[in-house]
């Protein structure tokens, strides 16, 4: 075998080895502190659910499948149903998409296409400003302020319209006909504006400054040139944003879409004083109903035993249903990028 | 241990820089948000006297009682007596600091203050959903000589965990068999009826807000609101109006003296001018204490704000404790309390 022979090396090489494997080793140990920082959001969201799965064990194994299925909220005797606050989470969560992604596409498109630019700036800090808005406070005006005006003009109209139970005594046409239709409008308490389509509303108005900044954030991404070539050809403004600015930046306006959605399944103070909180299982948006969260604010503090488990698990049960909201979320996106053949 | 003890002349040392004369210590509770407010009263005019601070946490009663279970405060606050086998279990002992009244009130129209009359059995029945217009004959028959309008009543009932709903249910659980064996009672129910408001705020907003409506509050809501409260009917049949005294003749004629452990619900109390739903809290203790000194300070304080307090309770609608019970407090104190 040969006998090892030491080249001679220049110092100056010797440095530049030196500073390489020094390099090399940073660059490691900097991926590493990366990977950390990913694994410990997996980490603490697996500990969330798990915990709550586990906190929530006794109350699953007690009512087993019934408790996705039980209107019962009765702590005196110990029987716990999911039912009505995972209807009252997603109804809510879905009158208040409905409100609000109307509106924060029309804000979007004002401040990014029609408003003058000096418009632009005061209106966008605006609209940051408004997500700052801790939820005590939209709770504390929907209490004092918003539920009155549903209680004294949005509600008897509703009701005058579309209910069997009519505060000016006179069935609508539209009542008469739609056999269906009093059953989502029904109250048994017409005087009082708390209640499920109050609290989507509220959660609306919450969750535009969400949408609205994250739709005008993409749509500023938009190419010009696109959009000028679009104008050249003759379009209209709502041509031009229907046929080009929302296809280039559907998956993103749907990202926004699903954070607000977010927001609003987990929304809790605000929710906790304008839905009412009762657990009578109900399809009429007008009555009063309980969310996941607003339950859990309600009652955790005082609860005990099976009850504080049947908590636990509601909160397991919001980790699923969020999750699956996302799930879907996931899959109407690779139906549109399947669609659009990328 | 080592870390205590440097921490100790650590802090010898600090106070014989700075001079100080005794040094201060500050004691931690948490629980019960109903004695809160005079808690902290008492806890500041305390200070000014002592130099030690309370640290109350107003996590609700059952955080407090389980906090207290773990041993990482010096007092726990409950609305709600602990079991004497509890007690037993853990090393605690119990003893009530104040008390105050919860009233029903209602929304009317051409109703005042104190005019509407109900008693036990009729509030059951509205809250158990059986009367549901305010000109049922059960309540025109208690209401000789006042006009009720016929209208529809809308029960509100507190949505959170509550020592205030405690107190209520365990009063309608006194009064109504159907009550006591199909809702029970304790800080959260299934309601038979009615929508619920979050905290004393909640229930006197839903109730100003719907016409027809009735809801129970803490009194000092009741009187801060301006919400028309209804008189009741006590135990000794015998009409009352929610104030001071009434509450007072609660507290004097519950029958404190057999109660081990002051394990005594204190509504439908006896007395002829006992306001029947009359409520206290109890602050819970280690009968043997986890830190000595803390405890010293924390009885101290107990001792000061029953012997002391009087009129800053008043002053937030709370009543003192009778004379009689502190002195019974004060004897289960050198009873129990080994220090």
């Amino acid at each position: 075998m040969h006998a090892s022979i030491s080249l001679p090396v220049s110092p100056a090489r010797q440095a530049e080895a030196a500073r390489n494997a020094r390099d090399a080793r940073n660059d490691r140990v900097f991926g590493w502190v990366l990977k950390a920082c990913a694994l410990l959001v997996l980490a603490s969201l697996i500990g969330a659910a798990a915990s709550t799965l586990w906190g929530g064990s006794d109350a699953f194994r007690t009512f087993g499948w019934g408790f996705l299925t039980s209107d019962a909220w009765d702590p005196g005797n110990d029987r716990f149903g999911a039912l009505v606050p995972v209807m009252g989470t997603v109804v809510t969560a879905l009158i208040a998409l409905l409100i609000a992604v109307p509106i924060s596409f029309g804000i979007a498109l004002f401040l990014t296409e029609i408003a003058p630019s000096w418009l632009r700036g005061p209106v966008s800090s605006a609209i940051e400003l408004l997500a700052g808005i801790p939820s005590i406070i939209y709770g504390m005006w929907g209490l004092f302020i918003f539920a009155p005006f549903v209680a004294e003009h949005i509600k008897p109209w509703l009701m005058n319209t579309f209910s069997d139970a009519p505060p000016d005594g006179q069935i609508s046409w539209l009542v008469q006909h739609v056999p269906w239709i009093a059953k989502f409008f029904s109250s048994d308490y017409p005087f009082f504006g708390a209640g499920v389509l109050t609290a989507g509303m509220v959660l609306a108005i919450m969750i535009i400054p969400f949408i609205s900044s994250v739709m005008r954030e993409v749509f500023q991404t938009v190419p010009t040139r696109l959009k000028e070539s679009a104008y050249a050809l003759g379009s209209s403004t709502w041509e031009v944003v229907w046929d080009i600015v929302l296809p280039y930046t559907r998956s993103a306006v749907i990202g926004g879409v699903f954070l607000g959605l977010g927001r609003a399944l987990g929304e809790t103070m605000a929710v906790a004083f304008v839905l009412g909180n009762t657990f009578k299982f109900t399809p009429s948006i007008l009555e009063t109903g309980s969310s996941i969260a607003s339950t859990i604010a309600n009652q955790f503090g005082e609860a005990e035993g099976l009850q504080k488990s049947a908590l636990m698990a509601l909160a397991f049960l919001l980790f699923v249903v969020t999750f699956i909201v996302l799930l879907i979320a996931r899959l109407m996106l690779r139906q549109l990028g399947n669609r659009e053949g990328r | 241990m080592l870390t205590s003890s440097k921490l100790r002349i650590a802090t010898i040392v600090a106070a014989s820089l700075f001079g100080m004369a005794a040094q201060a210590t500050d004691i931690t509770g948490a629980g019960s948000s109903f004695v809160y407010p005079v808690l902290s009263k008492w806890s500041a005019t305390y200070a000014e006297k002592t130099g030690n601070k309370l640290n109350y946490q107003s996590v609700g009663s059952g955080a407090g009682v389980a906090q207290i279970k773990e041993g990482t405060i010096d007092f726990g606050a409950s609305d709600a007596p602990m079991k004497a086998e509890d007690l037993q279990q853990f090393g605690l002992g119990q003893f009530p600091v104040v008390v105050g009244g919860i009233v029903p009130v209602v929304n009317i129209k051409g109703i005042e203050a104190g005019q509407l009359k109900l008693d036990g059995e009729t509030l059951a029945d509205i809250y158990l959903g059986k009367i549901t217009n305010w000109n049922d004959p059960k309540i025109v028959a208690l209401n000789a000589g006042l006009t009720i309008p016929s209208f529809k009543i809308t029960v509100v009932h507190r949505s959170d965990g509550s020592g205030t709903s405690f107190n209520f249910t365990n009063y309608l659980s006194k009064v109504s068999n159907e009550w006591a064996t199909k809702v029970k009672f304790g800080t959260a129910v299934e309601w038979p009826a009615g929508v619920g408001g979050k905290g004393n705020e909640g229930v006197s907003q839903y109730v100003r807000q719907i016409p027809g409506s009735i809801g129970y509050v803490e009194y000092a809501y009741a009187t801060k609101n301006k919400i028309t409260y209804a008189q009741l009917k006590n135990a000794s049949g015998a009409w009352v109006q929610p104030n001071a005294k009434s509450f007072a003749a609660a507290a004097a004629t519950a029958d404190w003296k057999s109660s081990k452990d002051f394990n005594l619900i204190m509504t439908n109390a006896p007395g002829a001018e006992a306001w029947p739903i009359t409520a206290t809290t109890w602050v819970i203790m280690y009968k043997k204490a986890k830190n000595a000194s803390h405890a010293k300070v924390a009885f101290d304080f107990f001792k000061w704000s029953l012997e002391n307090g009087q009129e800053q309770a008043a002053s937030l609608d709370y009543v003192a404790l009778p004379d009689t019970l502190v002195k019974q407090i004060e004897g289960y104190w050198s009873a129990e309390f080994k220090n």
